[in-house]
């Protein structure tokens, strides 16, 4: 260390002592510039990972660019699909909904299985093998599982499972397991999270699953990338045009992909992420810097004089300073690095584990994300910063050895309307203080608010989800089972299942898909149609109650009706039926709903009967089961060849929150760190900075008699006046941070809903109570080592 | 010697030595002190600069404790009291004046006079204690708005408020002018004179000893004088 000493300059050595003597404040902001780095850091790597990743998946294993599903068409359709221009590989496949039995796990699991071709690899939307192998051309039985279903059950290569497939039991064989681009996050269809035990995808050789669902010589599914060039609308019309005699229910785009769709979504979020915490963050510590830096050179005031009068330039002390205000960024951006570093890898991992599934995951840490890091970083320091050092550059000899002129104090606002016969001369002092720099006891208050706002945002989502589980399944979709028929049924199969023992009521719905349309806005949705006064399915109103259905009119939900097809109660929405004799019809908007998950369009089942030319037809069901008999219901429901699947609430939400758990906890735990990071940097450092302008006067009070406490309370109070009034206005900065989250994240998959409760209230306050505290402590520590002596000797 | 055997005992220091420690190096400022103050006397400190006046003074007033020996004020022995009995035994019994005012500069002349009275047993009014050193005008400036020796003249006013049994003043005049020290001097010389408190002033001009009812003369570390002045001037005929 002193040999290091000894090579430095100087001014350079002058650098480390100052840097030294502040060790805690230096450390507390660095501990500032550390969080917004590992935000910025984190969101960013974890980004770059998954898109890297994603593409190199999309692109090694040939996802598709365009998507459409029909009821069946002969083979020899493919033919006309591909001569359209701009197709480049088209690949047709069976594609057919199954209910599948897995030894030991009685509740109901749904699958998607998929067909791959017999002769020569897939065209498109090749699969990763994680073990096993494909299925051999022309068996019969083999399949290959997602990883997802695969990994939830324990099943290996070897293992038997069974699939009702169109109504038949059809034994299966695993022969590997994979993960494919088309489904890198998987969903049941209607379901609201993932739940990897109860979905999942499987492939089977498409002869085996053409005679199995009755789909030999025809196809229901088909794929296509298009050629270098081609206009995506052109083509999608075209293949409209030729699909839809064949019950096609309109070809869409690979942004539109659901598992494309959601991990776009996530994407956008982390990119959120990476821009609204960061900035935060590194406002802050800007702030910070500047007040500190400022008192630094108002303190050195004399020796800069110095040493300009022997010969520095007004650049070399400017520069001094600056380089004083890199060595802090550059702290905070090696611990923010190592630690957003850390953080991606977990956050890269917990993905992996809940969500996206891909074949590899490689963590990826730039050397730009590095490097923006420490630009933005040190940008915002030296904002922060630039005009206390550039007055310590400016200043010159003769006016540096001038005491700087006192500061003006004056009688408060509060003692000129007569309060200050109240008030002792000690809460005089912490009141004047305060008024004496209005600007700077604002910014403080706004830094240990951040505090509180970004913990409020740290624990938010818990409470979000607690509030739209509650919503969803307590308020809105309040049955315990919902199963569909493997094609639209008449009514009086609700009779039948009403009669089940077990089934305490049933509801019908049908649903079918649409394209709505208004103005120039359209959107591919469904409609679906349900009893008007349901007790199980309801729609609900903006403040939740449940709305009753009005007849004859479509009810829209709200980010549907108000951000995608901007349409109000009143207007005429063209309805295009994408199924069986694809009605077209104008329907009334007679209502906006409120949800969270997705967005629909209801109208009574009735009404919808009617629109589609029809009588009392159902797609499915709402079931209330009387509790206990649910594994009964399940068996029986599975014996029926007519229910296809079947989604059970009550363990999606709990399989729901196992998954989501890992995920709370990480973004508790990140915000408790971060926020706590910054609640103590912004007190410690104004506990610290009052303590060296009021030093002297402190030690002189000591002087005078005054007791350690009560020199405390005129230091602390003046904090703890400023930590209090940071509480309410934290909140404010919480409820606003949310607000842009909610704003941000807002989407057709799902919105946030803008609810915080008591528990974030608590713990936002919590963390400006305990920086406050940790920092009074470590004030109070230094206090008891104020030298009495040393301030009479010396002139301030 | 008159006037030592009529008025109370009121500091009894014997075999004081202070030593500092610097790393290696050791400074002895004082090296073997035995002094006797008492009530009612004004005793000028003179010395050269490093003798230990200053050292001396803190330990009298508590703000500072000896390597060894033994201070007594009255019958407490300050050499044994810890951190929060000194603390006490400044707020009840100890005014000091320092060369640097180390007024508040948050508070007004009257406010700085009244952090001190809110905290002690039977004071004067601020605004008493402020007409003593005839500021009785100037309540309500701050420290800011006042020139030197009116920032002086509070302090003094600030460290007489609570009626101490001493005042200990060290270059109370030193920042000051010949002119605007006088007046500082008439007013500490007027605290002894109507009020009775022992106070012990350090300055380094030799013309104040002549205000003074015993001069106590320091050199490096020791007592090399301690005598009476029976020729005590008023401090108005004062100038240096
Ligand atoms: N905190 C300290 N650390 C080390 N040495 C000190 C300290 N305070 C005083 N000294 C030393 O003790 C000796 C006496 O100092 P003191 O302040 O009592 O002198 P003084 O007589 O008041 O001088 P002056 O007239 O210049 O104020 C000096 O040699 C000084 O250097
Ligand atoms: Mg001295």
């Amino acid at each position: 260390m002193i040999a290091a000493l000894n090579v430095l300059s100087a001014l350079d050595r002058k650098l480390l002592r100052d840097l030294w003597h502040m060790r805690g404040q230096v450390l507390a902001i660095a501990a500032v510039i550390m969080g917004g780095v590992a935000t910025l850091v984190m969101s960013l790597s974890t980004y770059d990972s998954l898109t890297t990743t994603r593409d190199r998946f999309y692109r090694d294993y040939r996802f598709a660019e365009l998507f459409v599903n029909l009821k069946r068409a002969p083979e020899p359709v493919a033919e006309r699909l591909r001569e359209i221009p701009g197709i480049d590989r088209l690949e047709t496949r069976v594609r057919a909904g199954v209910k599948l039995e897995v030894a030991g796990f009685a509740d109901p699991i749904t699958g998607m299985l998929l067909s791959v071709p017999d002769s020569g690899d897939a065209l498109l939307n090749g699969l990763h093998m994680k073990r096993g192998r494909m299925v051999q051309p022309y068996s019969g039985d083999e399949v290959v599982l997602s990883d997802t279903l695969a990994d939830a059950h324990r099943l290996e290569p070897g293992d038997r499972i069974a699939a009702i497939i169109n109504g038949k039991r059809k034994a299966l064989r695993v022969v590997g397991v994979a993960v494919s681009p088309e489904y890198v996050y998987q969903i049941a269809p209607g379901s609201m999270f993932p739940d990897f035990k109860r979905y999942g995808v499987l492939w089977m050789g498409r002869n085996a699953l053409g005679a199995a669902y009755d789909m030999e010589g025809a196809f229901n599914n088909a794929t296509a990338t298009l050629a270098r060039g081609a206009s995506m609308q052109e083509v999608l019309d075209r293949v409209d045009a030729i699909l839809g005699p064949y019950g096609g229910t309109g070809a869409y785009p690979r942004k539109d992909q659901f598992s494309n769709r959601f991990l776009s979504e996530e994407l956008k979020q982390l990119q959120t992420t990476a821009t609204i915490f960061p900035a935060i963050f590194l406002g802050v510590a800007a702030f910070l810097l500047n007040v500190v830096i400022s008192r630094l050179i108002a303190l050195q005031r004399e020796q800069i004089a110095i040493l300009k009068a022997f010969g520095y330039t007004h650049l070399a002390i400017g520069w001094h300073f600056v380089k004083l205000v890199l060595v802090v960024v550059a702290l905070g951006v090696a611990a923010g690095t190592a630690l957003g570093a850390w953080f991606g890898r977990w956050l890269a991992d917990v993905y992996q584990e809940t969500t996206f599934r891909f074949p590899y995951l490689d963590y990826l840490l730039n050397a730009g994300t590095v490097l923006m890091a420490l630009l933005v970083s040190a940008s915002a320091a030296i904002t922060g910063t630039l005009f206390s050092v550039f007055r310590a550059a400016r200043l010159t000899p003769a006016e540096g050895m001038r005491p700087e002129t006192p500061t003006v104090y004056r009688a408060t606002v509060l003692e000129r309307i007569g309060l200050q016969r109240w008030l002792s001369a000690p809460t005089r002092m912490i009141v004047r203080h305060i008024e004496r720099r209005p600007v700077k006891s604002l910014l403080t208050v706004l830094g240990i608010s951040c505090a509180c706002g970004l913990m409020m945002v740290g624990n938010y989502q818990k409470g979000a989800i607690d509030f739209m589980v509650d919503v969803q399944f307590r308020q809105s979709a309040r049955e315990d089972l919902a199963l569909t028929f493997i094609e639209p049924t008449s009514g009086k199969a609700l009779h039948e299942l009403a009669a089940l023992p077990g089934v305490m009521h049933v509801e019908g719905f049908r649903d079918v898909p649409a394209m709505l349309r208004f103005e120039n806005y359209s959107y591919r949705s469904a409609i679906f149609g349900i009893e008007p006064e349901g007790r199980l399915h309801r729609s609900l109103d903006r403040d939740l109650q449940p709305v009753r259905l009005p007849a004859s009119g479509v009810v829209l939900t709200d980010h549907l009706a108000n951000k995608m097809l901007h349409v109000k109660p009143g207007d005429l929405l063209t309805v295009e039926v994408l199924e069986g004799k694809r009605q077209v019809a104008q329907v009334p908007v007679l209502g906006i709903t409120q949800q969270f998950l997705g967005v629909s369009a209801y109208m009574r089942q009735e009404s919808l009967n009617e629109l589609l030319h029809e009588g009392n037809v159902l797609s499915g069901a709402y079931l209330a089961l009387e509790p206990g008999a649910e594994q009964a219901v399940y068996a029986e429901l599975h014996e029926r060849p007519r229910v296809l699947g079947m989604v059970a609430n009550a363990s999606a939400i709990r399989s729901f929150y196992a998954t989501i758990g890992e995920f709370v906890l990480f973004y508790n735990l990140v915000a408790s760190l971060l926020a706590g990071a910054i609640g103590f940097g912004v007190v410690y450092n104004s506990a610290r900075i009052a303590l060296s302008e009021g030093g002297r006067e402190l030690a002189s009070l000591r002087v005078l008699g005054f007791t350690r406490g009560e020199i405390a309370y005129i230091l602390l109070g003046e904090l703890a006046v400023l930590a209090l009034a940071a509480i309410p206005v934290g909140m404010l900065v919480g409820i606003g941070l949310v607000g842009i989250l909610v704003q941000a994240f807002e989407s057709e998959l799902y919105r946030l809903p803008l609810i915080l409760n008591a528990d974030n209230y608590a713990s936002g306050a919590a963390v400006i109570v305990v920086s406050a505290l940790l920092s009074g402590w470590l004030v109070w520590r230094k206090l008891g080592k104020l030298d009495l002596v040393a301030v009479l000797k010396t002139r301030e | 010697m008159g006037i030592a055997e009529q008025h109370e005992l009121v500091f009894r220091a014997r075999g004081l030595t202070k030593i500092y420690r610097m790393g290696q190096v050791e400074v002895p400022a004082l090296r073997g002190i035995d002094l006797e103050l008492f009530a009612g006397e004004l005793v000028v400190l003179l010395g050269p600069s490093g003798s230990g006046k200053s050292t001396l003074l803190n330990i009298l007033g508590g703000l500072d404790t000896p390597s060894s020996g033994e201070v007594f004020y009255l019958d407490h022995n300050l050499t044994e009291a810890g951190e929060s009995d000194l603390t006490q035994f400044r707020r009840d019994h100890v005014g000091f004046v320092f060369q640097f005012y180390n007024l508040i500069p948050s508070l007004t002349a009257r406010e700085n006079v009244a952090v001190v009275t809110e905290i002690s047993q039977a004071p004067m009014r601020p605004e008493e204690a402020l007409a003593l050193v005839n500021l009785g005008e100037r309540l309500d400036h701050f420290p800011a708005q006042l020139s030197g020796g009116e920032q002086q003249r509070v302090a003094i006013a600030r460290a007489i408020a609570k009626n101490p049994a001493v005042l200990l003043c060290d270059e109370p005049t030193g920042a000051l002018d010949s002119q605007t020290g006088v007046v500082v001097l008439e007013a500490l010389e007027k605290v002894n004179r109507e009020l009775g408190t022992l106070t012990v002033l350090i300055t380094h001009n030799v013309g104040i000893a002549d205000m003074a009812d015993r001069v106590v003369r320091l050199s490096d570390g020791h007592i090399v004088e301690s005598r009476a002045n029976p020729a005590k001037r008023p401090a108005h005929e004062l100038s240096w």
